[in-house]
């Protein structure tokens, strides 16, 4: 495989990461507990749709083959996404939503800080405003999980339910394959196993003043990079891509 | 819902020169949460480069009733305001 295609691959799994990931908290929008939440929920959304964005628009013009962005959002199928499972999970409640960002962001801010300095001249500009972003997602996220956690007696249930469910998801993030070690050997994308130390540091820091405990995990939980689904994900595609399958090649 | 989550009055300073002007409030359990709140709920248009919270409780306001005697005799005290000369344009903000 050429580094242009290798660098295509990567760039759709973490399009499909910000695209998945910004619909499940567009869910939340009018639903949110309170009027404050709803506007954060909805502002992080768009800050990961808009990370999609650029990078669906990068990876289609690497591709080269005339697709655009809106092409790879909502004319791919189910096996065609590679996102992480973690992020395709249901918002269930706030806890689970706010765990869900919180691993997701303690991954992020160091890969866009990492991303930051790739030989991709392209990528690394991406990186270095979408890593404010995650910088934000990541305390927003945190502060939250503290007082869940460490907050009433039902707060603090939903949120070692969240960890319970989510936890197994977590070590998909760090999961080196073809793709990532070229990428990383050419300078061009971080190795996400050499991220895990920082990551492991953030959510320790977090779960100690939160007073969860990070189970062990004895199954694994992981395929999304390879296509291979939870069932939650044809629920998110179908009302996402319904209006441009429905209209194709609509425009407002 | 208020007794976990106070109101707080938002304060944010729109840019260097200008001072925190008052925008309006949110509700947060906490003034890290409330900094946060005013953040996500008062700055997405950039309108921002610092934010103020102080709890709406530690506030305290003049008596409408007795904004006659409050304010009424200032009305009349026409000298009292600097209309009377030119302010040059290098001055800014007053």
């Amino acid at each position: 495989m050429s580094t242009r295609d290798t660098l295509f691959q990567l760039l759709i799994r973490l399009a499909d990461d910000h695209l998945i990931l910004g619909h499940r908290l567009s869910e939340w929008c009018g639903h949110a507990p309170i009027l404050e939440e709803d506007l954060a929920l909805a502002n992080m959304g768009l800050d990961c749709i808009g990370q999609a964005r650029a990078l669906y628009a990068l990876a289609a013009e690497r591709e080269g083959k005339g697709r655009s962005e809106d092409d790879l959002a909502y004319l791919r199928e189910e096996r065609g996404f590679r996102n992480l499972l973690l992020v395709e999970r249901p918002n269930r409640d706030f806890a689970q939503t706010m765990l869900r960002q919180l691993y997701f962001a303690a991954f992020m801010k160091p890969w866009w800080a990492a991303a930051s300095q790739s030989a991709d001249a392209d990528l690394a500009a991406l990186a270095a405003r979408a890593e404010k972003e995650a910088a934000y997602h990541l305390r927003h996220a945190a502060e939250w999980t503290i007082r869940l956690g460490d907050g009433t007696e039902e707060s603090a249930r939903r949120m070692r339910d969240a960890v319970e469910e989510l936890h197994p998801y977590t070590p998909e993030l760090f999961e080196a394959d073809e793709t990532t070690m070229a990428l990383a050997a050419a300078g061009l994308a971080p190795d996400p196993a050499a991220l895990r130390p920082e990551w492991e540091a953030t959510i320790a820091r977090v779960f100690a003043e939160a007073g969860l405990t990070a189970p062990e995990i004895r199954y694994p939980l992981t395929g999304g990079r390879r296509g291979l689904h939870t069932e939650a994900l044809g629920h998110l595609l179908a009302p996402m891509q319904y209006l441009r399958r429905a209209h194709p090649g609509a425009t407002w | 819902m208020s007794a976990e989550t106070p109101l707080w009055e938002v304060f944010i300073r729109p840019r260097n020169g200008l001072s925190h002007r008052h925008v309006g409030s949110v509700h947060a359990a906490d003034e890290v949460l409330a900094i946060q709140a005013a953040r996500d709920v008062y700055t997405r248009r950039g309108e921002g480069l610092s934010i103020w919270v102080v709890p709406s409780a530690a506030i305290t306001a003049s008596d409408p009733d007795a904004k006659g005697e409050m304010f009424e005799p200032a009305e009349s005290k026409i000298y009292r305001h600097p209309t009377f000369y030119d302010i040059p344009d290098e001055v800014g903000h007053m």
